[in-house]
């Protein structure tokens, strides 16, 4: 799987860092980066809580 | 495949907002192929509400508030019969019926998420220029008073009076806070954070008048033009702001049986969410629930991220034949004022709050031999591994050498 992320709506308040803290981190200025944009099927419970956890919507999974 | 019951037919979530939205989301996820209506008192579809006092409030073109899903989808994807500006108004939990003016709604399932009202300044029902913020049309009727540069009064220092109080400042606009507390927000992130956000008020230009009440709203031809302070101090204002907490939205639950909180009213449920009632659950700000991850403590939350975890979480525990599991969260907010963002994981009822740095600012709460709780301003690559301190219940020793170890962080330039 992919990762899709809008930049523009996301404003960085971590929600996806606390469910898949290997694969994405807050960082000091606010903004979000992607540890892993295409991460391991081992990650999918993980990744699926982040993208459906984000408040702006902006994460979302594309399938290989 | 679900795992609900063969005889569960009928999935009714009353409530349009975010937890609705996400109950549901989550029922059709488990499965659950069964009849699904979502009854809301709003005409709106499903909303997102923390952006009505933030940017909503910016001057410049009027933003959209564009609803969560449209309603072809919730119709035709996710199969939702849609009952809009239809309060409820009772509950018949023994034939299984909730009533919402005349429509009477059979279900073998109900979550209840009915959320909080906004509470009002007693007697300033249908005054001109006196808003709460809580509902989209509350945020377009003050957007339109700052617009006209209104001299804006903020009643009560909380958070969401405190983002009106900052958006008005954004456009230069005088805005005094009446607070009745001598610290604000000492309920929410205790005393030490609280006087902190004082100070971020009054950095800004906001005239913040602490330990005082109003005696009343002063309203010439039906306008409110300013607010009469309990110590005799007059404010004039075009816009008043009544930001003094919810009620939750409970009322039309006072006769079904169901077992209610004897102070404010709210839905009292178990670990699972599930209410006194058979089949009946609750979730979001109109629930108590006792939160297993600070041993069973009873919590009633009015954040966002509890809302969508509550929502999925009662709809999955409703439709589960096993009854479903315990929901454990750590609380989490976030509120952001003057180009700062505050942010608080955790519970703030602690024996002992640490300031670790003032700028920008970090303290710790602890209680017992635990962390319990963060709050951090501008410091949004901390936050989650702070958060992450509680949800791995970390003593207090380990938490403390884990976040003094952090990076110091510059504070950053306020936003212009």
């Amino acid at each position: 799987m992919r990762l899709a992320i809008d930049y523009d709506k996301c404003t960085g308040l971590g929600l996806c860092e606390a469910e898949a803290p290997d694969v994405f981190e807050v960082q000091a200025d606010g903004t979000l980066l992607c540890l892993d944009e295409n991460p391991s099927e081992a990650l999918r419970a993980e990744v699926e809580s982040a993208c459906a956890s984000c408040p702006t919507e902006a994460l979302r999974i594309i399938e290989d | 495949m679900t795992d609900s019951p063969d005889d569960v037919r009928d999935l009714v979530v009353v409530g349009a907002s975010l937890a609705g939205l996400r109950a549901v989301e989550a029922a059709r996820r488990t499965g659950y192929d069964g009849r699904i209506t979502l009854v809301g008192a709003e005409p709106h579809l499903p909303y997102d509400r923390p952006p009505l006092s933030k940017a909503f409030l910016d001057e410049g073109r009027a933003p959209e508030a564009p609803p969560f899903r449209t309603e072809e989808h919730l119709r035709e994807e996710l199969g939702v019969d849609l009952l809009l500006g239809t309060p409820a108004t009772g509950l018949d939990a023994t034939d299984r019926v909730l009533e919402a003016g005349d429509r009477e709604v059979g279900y073998d399932r109900l979550v209840v998420a009915t959320g909080a009202a906004a509470r009002m300044l007693p007697g300033t029902e249908g005054v001109a220029g006196v808003h709460a913020l809580r509902t989209v049309d509350d945020a377009i009727a003050v957007r339109a008073a700052l617009d006209a540069g209104a001299r804006t009064v903020v009643i009560g220092a909380g958070f969401i009076g405190s983002e009106v109080a900052s958006g008005a400042r954004k456009r230069g606009l005088p805005v005094t806070i009446v607070e009745g507390l001598d610290v604000p927000l000492t309920r929410s992130v205790g005393p030490e954070a609280g006087q902190v956000c004082a100070d971020l008020h009054r950095a800004n230009g906001a005239d913040l008048r602490l330990g005082t009440g109003v005696r009343e709203v002063l309203v010439t031809d039906g306008r409110a033009v300013g607010v009469l302070l309990d110590d005799g101090t007059q404010l004039d204002a075009e816009l008043v702001v009544a930001g003094i907490g919810v009620v939750p939205s409970t009322g039309w639950l006072r006769d079904s049986g169901i077992g209610l909180h004897e102070r404010d009213g709210a839905l009292l449920c178990d670990a699972t969410l599930a209410t006194s009632l058979p089949g009946v659950y609750g979730a979001g700000d109109v629930a108590h629930w006792p939160n297993p991850l600070f041993d069973g403590q009873l919590m009633r939350l009015e954040h966002w991220t509890n809302a969508a975890e509550h929502g999925a979480a009662a709809a999955s525990n409703a439709l589960d034949r096993s009854g479903g599991v315990p929901v454990s969260s750590v609380p989490y907010f976030w509120s952001d004022w003057y180009g700062h963002r505050i942010q608080f994981v955790g519970v703030p009822q602690a024996d002992e709050v640490v300031v670790l740095a003032d700028e920008p600012y970090l303290a710790l709460y602890r209680r017992g031999d635990r962390v319990v709780g963060a709050l951090t301003i501008d410091r949004p690559t901390q936050i989650m591994k702070l958060r992450r301190l509680n949800s791995q219940r970390t003593s207090w020793p380990e938490a403390r050498t884990f976040a003094e170890g952090l990076p110091a962080l510059r504070a950053p330039q306020p936003a212009g």
